[in-house]
């Protein structure tokens, strides 16, 4: 560590809480972790989790991470925070002072949001978080060693089960059923409850083993599990830089340290053009609600009960538009073209563009509609943007490798209807 | 209060499972890819150690996405309707800052470079020349191999002969306890210089299989740039194929038009020349190489002909008659037809086709860049001839 000690961090911390406090933040007890860089590539790879399943994917997260860090495409996070009680958040070991008391104020804007965000408390058992996991992980190795699955065909299944793990239910509309309503429910071959969950659908009535479905589920679990962080990234990532600006400012460090830590925050928060940055985005909006008369409450209710999407639409202004200079674009053959600027006319068709591309709007929704004679049929529930093709052909792929029959995708492509086809010969067909 | 831990501890590499295992998979995917390596790049004459850069198809993670076709984004507040700001990046990159909490898809762009060797390892680890007979075995041809023979008192330390001097030592300890000699108070015996044995090395000279690989390829009018770049793409597969798989396999290369004259490495490749076509002068040159100096009894002969099929009619006779012995002196005779617009010309294909019945003789069609791999494989891919002209 450079300059200071893990006491001095105590220190620093006591008064950060006090001040948190003070400020009304209410969060699950924080356990502060330091690390090196290559732990923090390697949580960084693994969602931040201290126990998790294999899977080549997180191999290539590792590498593809360090990578980029190598040649200096990204920086590394400063931090990184899993929604658990008590929260787990990870410290680099190298970074300075300035920086390491704004990432642990950040910290505790996230761990306030876990806590009181209406998704969050909803979805998500901070309490087990870490159990789960790691119960989960245990129960995947030991199909692994199981000499009658091991790794490929377990790998099969997450392969696919990946594949689809945008595609669970969104609305956590799944509720427990009725001893009556469980018996009308296997009767029907689609289930009214699974038609928004095609990950959940297949879990239950895909033609397979005991342990592969228990391998879906547990995906299906994770995917629960993340859903509201992808809900909220402009709100959560927002919130924690409001926070760790504010309760820096009260913090009265010295002027040497605080001039570190105001150009550390502007790194942060400052607009990427021609990306979303979302720190900057949900900085400005909380900065800009929190100037009102009762600010400070008004915040809090909107941390409580939010998403992104209704975020976005009931808070982003015109003025904010104009200052973050958003712009709305097309893509005609490569080039990236803009549609509206920030003017009288166009700030709402900007904030349209912006809402469907934030949290799983972003991502298309396929759903179980028919099973007939062995088929499984899907419907994408088109709002007017197609598929990638490519893509979905080779999705589509594995969702034959859960269901073990024939499946067909319906979807709209340059204003036509079409049904992609494939078979258990994985032949996919277009028509 | 918080609690504040030091993960100072010698941690595990965590990923390096999963690692490993996603460097398998690229393994593959590079594989896989190959044949388009070598339908898109320029790979003739290129020297071993040149790099290809290729793109990986194999490991994305496939999801259902949109297509990519607009949003939203923070600009300078220049932007102005209708202009241009920039081309669609494939990838996203990640900005320097806080931890990411969210777990977004983004594109993954893989590109690998390899070099000739590599792709050649890649390409080449499953095929061998076919119907190889072992007994055909020469007195020059050899593979140098080490082998250890004895021991001695002296060498390099890699070559310490450690069970041999545990040994020695224990003679060494034994005697000394015959004799009544004192070894020492706590009977502990240290090892010597004397005990120390070291391998003794021989190089030993095995005989393998003579075999040569006879090139014949049409340089007439009829071949034009583009078939003749095709028909070099395969031969170039097959020399580099048997330059790695076989330290001692001989290579000649036949040039061929109206007259055939055997020419070197350099040239086969690089000149191109104009005229008419008889194909039986090729193979007549070929016969007569082999008469001279490859002996069907002591050689592995494998003969392979690339040309347009555009043969003068006069000549279809007495070229299929010269196929038809080639075949019998030859392992495995293999005939590639370079045919850019399949017409329906009769070209010589149809002769062999009708007129050649030999099991060790083996057709392919290039139309396209994309066939000489097929091709290639499908005339190597012969481990049936073996059992068949044993």
């Amino acid at each position: 560590m450079t300059g200071y000690t893990i006491a001095e961090l105590g220190d620093w911390n006591k008064k950060l809480e006090a001040l948190a406090a003070k400020n009304g933040l209410n969060y699950y007890d924080q356990h502060f972790e330091l690390c090196d860089y290559e732990d923090m590539l390697c949580c960084e790879a693994y969602a931040g989790m201290p126990s998790h399943y294999p899977h080549w994917s997180y191999g290539k997260a590792y590498e593809r991470q360090k990578t980029f860090y190598k040649y200096n495409m990204v920086g590394l996070p400063y931090e990184m925070v899993i929604n658990s009680d008590p929260c787990i958040a990870y410290l680099m070991r190298d970074n300075t002072l300035p920086l390491q008391l704004l990432t642990m104020a950040h910290v505790y804007g996230h761990n306030d949001f876990f806590k009181n965000n209406r998704l969050f408390k909803e979805r998500t058992r901070a309490e087990l978080t870490l159990e789960m996991f790691k119960i989960h992980a245990n129960r995947i190795r030991g199909y692994i060693q199981d000499p009658s699955i091991g790794p490929a065909k377990v790998e099969r299944i997450l392969d696919a089960a990946h594949a689809l793990r945008f595609q669970t239910d969104r609305h956590n509309s799944r509720k427990l059923l009725t001893r009556k309503e469980l018996a009308s429910d296997a009767a029907t071959p689609l289930p009214e409850s699974l038609k928004g969950d095609l990950l959940g659908f297949l879990a239950e009535r895909a033609q397979l083993a005991a342990w592969e479905k228990d391998l879906i589920e547990i995906v299906h679990y994770e995917s629960s599990y993340f859903m509201p962080q992808i809900e909220t990234k402009i709100m959560n990532e927002g919130w924690a830089s409001f926070w760790h600006y504010r309760l820096l400012q009260e913090l009265n460090l010295p002027a040497n340290l605080y001039l570190e830590f105001l150009q550390r925050h502007h790194m942060v928060v400052r607009p990427l053009s021609g990306h979303i940055n979302p720190y900057c985005l949900g900085f400005k909006l909380f900065a800009s609600l929190a100037e009102s008369p009762d600010g400070l409450a008004k915040i809090m209710e909107v941390r409580a009960l939010e998403r992104d999407q209704s975020f976005l639409r009931r808070y982003l202004t015109r003025e904010l538009c104009q200052e973050l200079n958003l712009f709305s674009y097309t893509i005609i053959s490569n080039s990236i073209v803009v549609k509206e600027v920030a003017d009288e006319t166009g700030w709402q068709t900007i904030k349209n563009a912006l809402i469907m591309n934030v949290g799983l709007a972003a991502i298309p929704k396929i759903n179980p509609v028919a099973v007939d004679n062995g088929t499984l049929s899907l419907e994408h529930v088109f709002d007017g943007r197609e598929l990638e093709l490519n893509y979905a052909k080779e999705t589509l792929k594995y969702v034959v490798d859960l269901w073990g029959g024939r499946v067909e995708l319906a979807t709209t492509l340059n204003n036509r209807k079409i049904v992609i086809q494939c078979d258990t010969d994985k032949l996919v067909l277009v028509k | 209060m918080a609690i504040f831990s030091d993960g100072a501890t010698g941690h595990s590499d965590r990923s390096a499972g999963d690692r490993k295992r996603h460097h398998e998979l690229l393994e593959d995917a590079i594989r896989r890819n190959l044949g388009d390596i070598i339908a898109e790049e320029n790979i003739i004459g290129q020297s071993s150690t040149k790099k290809f850069k290729i793109p990986i198809k194999g490991v994305k993670e496939y999801q259902f996405i949109y297509a990519h076709s607009g949003g939203a984004a923070s600009g300078t507040g220049k932007e102005k309707k209708g202009h241009t700001v920039g081309k669609a990046a494939a990838s996203g990159q990640k900005q320097p800052g806080l931890g990411s909490v969210g777990n977004q898809p983004d594109e993954d762009v893989y590109e690998t470079e390899i070099t000739m060797d590599e792709i050649v390892n890649y390409l080449f680890d499953d095929l061998k020349l076919p119907a190889m007979d072992r007994n055909k075995y020469g007195l020059i041809e050899t593979e140098r191999q080490f082998k250890y023979a004895g021991y001695q008192r002296k060498g390099i330390p890699p070559r310490l002969a450690k069970k041999r001097t545990v040994v020695e030592k224990l003679k060494r300890e034994q005697s000394l306890k015959r004799n009544h000699e004192n070894t020492g108070d706590d009977n502990r015996l240290p090892f010597r210089e004397d005990d120390l044995r070291y391998r003794r090395v021989r190089t030993a000279a095995r005989p393998c299989a003579n075999a040569v690989v006879i090139c014949i390829m049409d340089i007439s009018g009829s071949m034009d740039q583009t078939k003749k770049y095709l028909a070099r793409s395969f031969y170039f597969l097959l020399y580099q194929f048997v330059r790695w798989r076989y330290a001692k396999v001989e290579v000649v290369f036949i040039a061929h038009t109206t007259e055939a004259k055997e020419v070197s490495e350099w040239e086969f490749f690089h000149h191109g020349e104009a005229g008419g076509t008889a194909i039986s002068s090729g193979y007549a040159k070929a016969l007569n190489i082999i008469n001279e100096r490859y002996n069907p009894d002591a050689w592995n002969i494998y003969a392979f002909h690339c040309s347009d099929g555009d043969n003068w009619t006069d000549d279809n006779a007495t070229a299929v008659g010269l196929a038809t012995k080639l075949c019998h002196v030859c392992n495995l005779f293999g005939y590639g037809e370079i045919s850019l617009n399949q017409s329906y010309t009769a070209t010589i294909r149809r002769e062999f086709e009708s007129n050649l019945a030999a099991s060790n003789f083996v057709i392919a069609v290039i139309n396209k860049q994309d066939d000489v791999w097929p091709a290639f494989k499908q005339i190597l891919d012969r481990q049936a001839v073996g059992e068949a002209h044993p």
